[in-house]
């Protein structure tokens, strides 16, 4: 059992919440290019997972990166340069924002979808023979759990018995599809199915998340095989910024203009029968309804109600201060460096 | 003909073919809404949500095209093909080989490439090298909306497997999914006549270059989007003088080898603008052919030589551009005649211990 330390649990969440709010306004303003995944949603797995890391532990990431990043430790000004393509970013440009990598921290991202679990896998087996005691953290979301890179590494790690901890943000989505609409089975089930201890989590509860790890990761540690954690989150903004889907859900006209070419579509001549092409009709209207649903403000982890954690506004008050004064800081740096 | 956008013809081609034969069907990640027109057309019988499972859905669709179905599956960028190649490699493309023709597989993957606005080395990779080293796999790169469609119906029609590649700086939702994102004045090097284009509305034969400029100094070979880089700077080095054939190879297997020899013959230079990996790959393949065919040319190419980096400049600098190709040609045509034999000693032998 860890000791819980409230502030820096707290002070976690925020610094995450206000790097990628950064990190947004970086991508707005067009100085960082491609695709950019903010983990808004995630926050709270982030921070309550990494809470649990230690000197020596080992992190693979996904295609959402920044809040384990941030959690680690890895220099902000490192990662904010690293995703403005800055030679002096954390990989000196050549990485990006899916591709961030800290040898020193010891660890790692790949945009492969599925593939941060046996990336995982090996960093676990690496520590089980050179540092026993250390766990490695393996995140992904739900739609890479379908993925067979994923599916094989349940097997591998347990008949290894590698001291691997898999997590699981669930934001329900993967990329557009409603990750329920192609899943079978209950996830937690799955993973107990090839003898991992799994437990479900609220993804959006810090403490709930801090304690299933702490559990999890008691017996990762012993040596007594992998772990997986399954934390239902959110995703405030889509699949990626700029997300179609997220502005037409949002946007009248973007939706309208959507609207027009599908519903066009739906009515050429020669195709499938009428009930099939309304029930399509129907499903996209789903999609989008849920997906603007998903956006409320209502998801956002970082929005926690006064005296969770036991921390009064006075004290939530400074961290978020000083949290605001090291991001701005940081962004100053990097943005500086970069020009 | 009808004027259109790049991936609104490949759209076409595929509605075409589904509503001509109802053992045509798409499936893949995310194609309801990717191909919401299809979805809203045809309906979730036909077009198919798939997990994030592409080894699976790849592999189910070798399988399902062996027992009857026309499946045309969409992974949706190259790079992530590799977690499927099996599929490929070892099914698809084996089938006819090991049934000496007696059962085959007709099958489409349908997968967005190339690089050119900044996503990093593991999301902008062209790839089309790696896959058309497998014997019994097609692979086709349109660089305009015409060959877009004529290409890919062309390998709906095909009773093999073929991988059509759309390069997302042709591709307006691809760009503006991945590139843009709705951002305002964010710019990005695409070729006008490879975004938008008359489109003819028939098929375009699999391994049939097209010659895109003809000239008399130099052949530039290429595909993609890197034909209109060719053709751009072929219009700059006509300006000095130096007469440039553009030859568009639309088909990387098969191959239009007669037209890239017969090209080499007659100019004696040719140079190779492919965005894909420089070795072991399409560039060193073209070389080796003319050389195969008793052909002397000078030789150069301008491709992609390592890892595309992140940084927008960086990445600008790695890829074929209308600057590299100028430079190359120009050197190509102040190069002297091949040296003659070396008197160097032979090469030391070296035996086991």
């Amino acid at each position: 059992m860890s000791d819980l330390d409230r502030e820096g649990l707290y002070r976690s969440l925020r610094r995450i919440h206000a790097f990628e709010e950064a990190v947004r306004s970086l991508w707005n303003e067009g100085r960082i290019s491609g695709e950019m995944h903010l983990c808004r949603g995630e926050e709270a797995v982030a921070a309550g997972v990494m809470a649990h890391h230690r000197e020596g532990d080992a992190v693979s990431c996904d295609h959402r990166p920044h809040g384990q990043f941030v959690a680690r430790g890895v220099p902000l000004v490192d990662v904010l340069a690293e995703l403005l393509g800055d030679e002096r970013g954390l990989c000196a440009g050549r990485g990006g924002h899916m591709h961030l990598f800290s040898r020193r921290h010891l660890i790692a991202t790949t945009g492969i979808v599925g593939a941060p679990a046996p990336l995982g896998a090996g960093f676990a087996l690496a520590l089980m023979r050179l540092r026993p005691g250390a766990a490695a953290f393996a995140f992904g979301g739900d739609g890479a759990a379908n993925q067979g890179l994923f599916l094989e590494t349940l097997n591998l790690a347990s008949a290894w018995r590698l001291p691997l901890l898999l997590v699981c943000k669930d934001n329900g989505w993967a990329v557009t599809t409603w990750s329920k609409d192609v899943s079978a089975g209950d996830p937690v089930a799955r993973a107990r199915a090839f003898g991992l201890v799994a437990e479900h989590v609220d993804g959006m509860d810090p403490l709930a998340v801090w304690h299933a790890t702490d559990r999890l990761l008691a017996h990762v540690r012993a040596g007594r095989g992998p772990a997986y954690l399954h934390a239902r989150c959110a995703r405030l903004d889509g699949h990626f910024l700029g997300d179609r889907m997220v502005r037409a859900a949002r946007d009248l006209h973007e939706g309208a203009d959507m609207g027009r070419v599908v519903v066009q579509s739906a009515t050429e001549r020669r195709g499938g029968r009428a009930r099939d092409r309304a029930r399509a009709l129907l499903r996209m209207g789903r999609q989008v309804v849920r997906l603007k649903r998903g956006l409320g403000g209502g998801n956002d982890p970082t929005r926690l109600p006064p005296g969770t954690l036991g921390l009064d506004a006075g004290a939530r008050r400074r961290i978020d201060d000083e949290v605001a004064a090291e991001i701005g800081a940081a962004v100053r740096a990097a943005t500086q460096e970069a020009a | 003909m009808t004027r259109m956008i790049f991936e609104e013809a490949i759209d076409l081609a595929i509605a075409d073919a589904m509503a001509a034969d109802e053992r045509v069907l798409l499936l893949g990640l995310d194609v309801p809404m990717l191909r919401a027109g299809l979805y809203a057309r045809f309906g979730a019988r036909r077009v198919l949500a798939a997990p994030i499972s592409e080894g699976a859905y790849l592999t189910a669709a070798v399988g399902a095209a062996m027992a009857g179905l026309r499946p045309v599956v969409e992974i949706m960028m190259v790079d992530f093909i590799t977690v499927a190649l099996d599929a490929l490699l070892n099914h698809a493309a084996k089938l006819e080989a090991f049934t000496h023709g007696r059962w085959r597989c007709p099958l489409v993957v349908r997968s967005a490439c190339g690089a050119g606005y900044g996503d990093g080395g593991q999301h902008g990779q062209a790839l089309w090298g790696l896959l058309a080293s497998i014997p019994g796999l097609g692979v086709v790169v349109p660089s305009t909306p015409d060959d877009a469609y004529g290409l890919t119906a062309s390998a709906l029609a095909h009773d093999g497997p073929v991988v059509v590649l759309e390069h997302k700086l042709l591709t307006k939702n691809w760009l503006e999914f991945v590139g843009s994102g709705g951002r305002p004045g964010l710019s990005f090097d695409v070729p006008a006549a490879g975004h938008e284009g008359e489109v003819r509305r028939a098929p375009v034969p699999l391994g049939r270059a097209a010659c895109r400029r003809a000239g008399d100094d130099v052949t530039l070979v290429s595909l993609g989007v890197s034909v209109h880089r060719a053709l751009a700077a072929a219009a700059l080095l006509g300006a000095e003088g130096i007469s440039c054939e553009v030859l568009d190879l639309r088909s990387v297997r098969p191959l239009d080898v007669d037209a890239v020899v017969a090209s080499a013959r007659r100019t004696g230079r040719v140079l190779v603008v492919d965005e894909d990996y420089r070795q072991f790959g399409l560039s060193g393949e073209i070389a080796a052919l003319i050389a195969e065919h008793g052909v002397s040319a000078r030789f150069a190419r301008v491709c992609t030589d390592d890892t595309i980096p992140f940084a927008r400049h960086l990445e600008e600098a790695a890829l074929p551009s209308v600057g590299r190709i100028v430079m190359a040609v120009r050197r190509l045509l102040a190069e002297r005649a091949r040296a003659t034999r070396s008197a160097s000693a032979p090469c030391a032998v070296e035996t086991a211990p």
